[in-house]
């Protein structure tokens, strides 16, 4: 009810009760610039956030894949000990498909380091397995014990025991991101709460006469509310606007970065720095409206 | 109207109040004198609640002090005028801003012309665009007089009203505030100008209370 009737208060101007405050006080630019700074810092930590977050969607899904199975052999047991490496994948519960990579796929692999033409039949290159998991997964040490058994010269190449730490960073860097700009906002408040605290006890003089003539706490709350909420909210735009230039003139890595996907914002994640701004307000008139309260309780 | 039942009161010494019955009955015109110090000004906060008694009852308009949430004072505030001794203004806001407050704290704004009758009435017209920084104590008193009454209180209390005024301003702000007692108003008075109280007693049938050994007793002709 009655943060509902500040918040109307907020959004409806009422010049006459703007005038019963001072104009102004020496912490009036505090709050706009404390909301700017902490909104340009909040753009980067969101910007961090989902960049992270892609990240740590891309890497789990590639976790979720495939595995290979490198087969190091003699070139006369080469086939004999794939075939057997086959087998050994059609029985074992958890793999969806298994399939010897040719020749010509192995080159291609390989290109981009020896060049187009190598001669790699008479190379001793081991043979690739490419495998796909089912949903389920399947048991990799049991694989490797019955591989060494059965076809000594192959040996199962777990991408997880490398992708699965990039992973967990990646995820971990998203909650960082996420929890900083909590603390971003948990800063602001309390920026906001010291500024309010000591605009509210310059004008303690004011607000005993508002009482003595019958203002009640909610009249004399917003007038300070508005003023706090307006001054965050003009500093957040400014800063968001700030450091969202910021990231869009950040040079474009998705090519260079290769499996880094930049940390700047993609599609509709543009409009995301939008909300800082009403965030910012609110966190204002929250923080105001609590300070002034208890400066009410305990001035009069 | 406000009501004393048995009401004690002291700041933490000894007791400055003892023992204090008086009803404030509607329409009735009072006098509140006694030694400085005494406490006259006590009594009044009591009265609008800025106060609440050690021990004992005070009631406003029906309702025990003691059970009025913050938002119950204020609106006490908008039916109770007072004058305090120390006025205080809002300096940052002319004289005839301060005048209309409790009409802005209250959503009412609007009646200008009430306002220019008001400040006329109580010798102020011209000084509607003065910073208070600038008024005189007396002009300051008179102010209070015009903030205390532009709501069309039911209850005017007014702390040493005339203390910084000159004769004929005491009059003229009597005058005042017998006609407001003449249209249903209650009026208390705190004062020490006896002269005051014997010009009002020809305009008015007005009783006078005195504070004597911390008891608050209805004076006699004694005057
Ligand atoms: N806030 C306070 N804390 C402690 N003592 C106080 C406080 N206010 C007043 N007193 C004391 O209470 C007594 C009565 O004060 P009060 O202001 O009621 O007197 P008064 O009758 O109005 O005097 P005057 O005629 O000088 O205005 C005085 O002795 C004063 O020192
Ligand atoms: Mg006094």
């Amino acid at each position: 009810m009655s943060v509902r009737r500040s918040l109307a208060a907020m959004i409806l101007p009422d010049r006459q009760a703007d005038r019963v405050v001072p104009p102004s006080g020496p912490t009036a630019w505090l709050t706009t610039f404390t909301a700017g700074a902490m909104t340009f810092l909040a753009v980067f930590a969101l910007a961090l956030s989902l960049a992270s977050g892609r990240l740590a969607e891309r890497w789990a899904g590639a976790l979720a894949g495939t595995a290979t199975i490198r087969i190091a052999a003699p070139a006369d047991q080469m086939a004999v000990q794939t075939a057997a490496v086959l087998d050994i994948l059609k029985t074992t519960p958890g793999i969806a498909s298994a399939r010897a990579m040719t020749d010509d796929e192995q080159r291609a692999l390989l290109a981009p380091w020896f060049g187009p033409d190598l001669p790699i039949e008479a190379l001793p290159i081991p043979r690739l397995v490419e495998l796909t998991e089912s949903s389920d997964g399947f048991d990799a040490e049991g694989l490797r014990q019955r591989l060494l058994a059965e076809a000594p010269g192959a040996v199962l190449d777990d991408h997880t025991r490398w992708q699965r730490p990039l992973a967990v960073a990646a995820s971990r860097l998203n909650l960082l991101g996420t929890l900083s700009m909590a603390l971003i906002a948990a800063t602001m408040a309390a920026m906001i709460t010291l500024a309010a605290n000591a605009s509210l006890a310059a004008n303690a003089q004011v607000i005993r006469v508002l009482r003595l003539v019958g203002a009640q706490d909610d009249y004399i709350a917003a007038a300070f509310v508005r003023r706090f909420t307006l001054r965050a909210l003009t500093g957040s735009a400014i800063g968001a606007v700030a450091g969202t230039i910021g990231i869009a003139l950040l040079p474009p890595v998705d090519e260079a970065g290769g499996f880094l996907t930049g940390l700047g914002f993609t599609g509709l994640g543009w409009f995301l720095p939008l909300a800082l701004p009403p965030i910012a307000a609110a966190v204002a008139l929250l923080a105001t409206r609590a300070a002034a309260f208890r400066k009410l309780r305990e001035l009069t | 109207m406000i009501a004393f039942e048995n009401v004690a009161y002291n700041y933490g010494g000894g007791e400055l109040l003892s023992e204090v019955s008086i009803r404030l009955a509607p329409g009735s015109f009072h006098f509140l004198t006694g030694p400085s110090g005494a406490g006259k000004t006590t009594f009044l906060k009591l009265a609008y609640a800025e106060l609440l008694p050690t021990a004992g009852h005070v009631t406003v308009f029906d309702r025990d002090v003691r059970s009025l949430t913050r938002d119950d004072v204020a609106m006490v505030r908008r039916r109770v005028g007072v004058v305090h001794q120390d006025v205080q203004f809002l300096d940052h806001l002319p004289l005839a801003a301060n005048v209309a407050l409790p009409l802005t704290v209250a959503g009412r704004d609007g009646h200008m012309q009430d306002l220019t009758d008001l400040l006329g009435w109580v010798g102020l017209g011209k000084l509607a665009d003065a910073l208070p920084a600038s008024l005189s104590g007396g002009e300051r008193q008179r102010g209070a007089l015009a903030r205390a009454i532009i709501m069309g209180p039911d209850v005017i209390l007014a702390d040493e009203p005339t203390g910084n005024l000159d004769w004929e301003m005491s009059l003229r702000l009597l005058t005042l505030l017998v006609e407001l007692n003449k249209m249903g108003k209650t009026i208390l008075i705190a004062t020490h100008d006896l002269n005051l109280i014997r010009q009002a007693k020809s305009l008015v049938a007005a009783r006078v209370l005195r504070i004597r050994n911390r008891r608050i007793q209805l004076a006699g002709a004694d005057l």
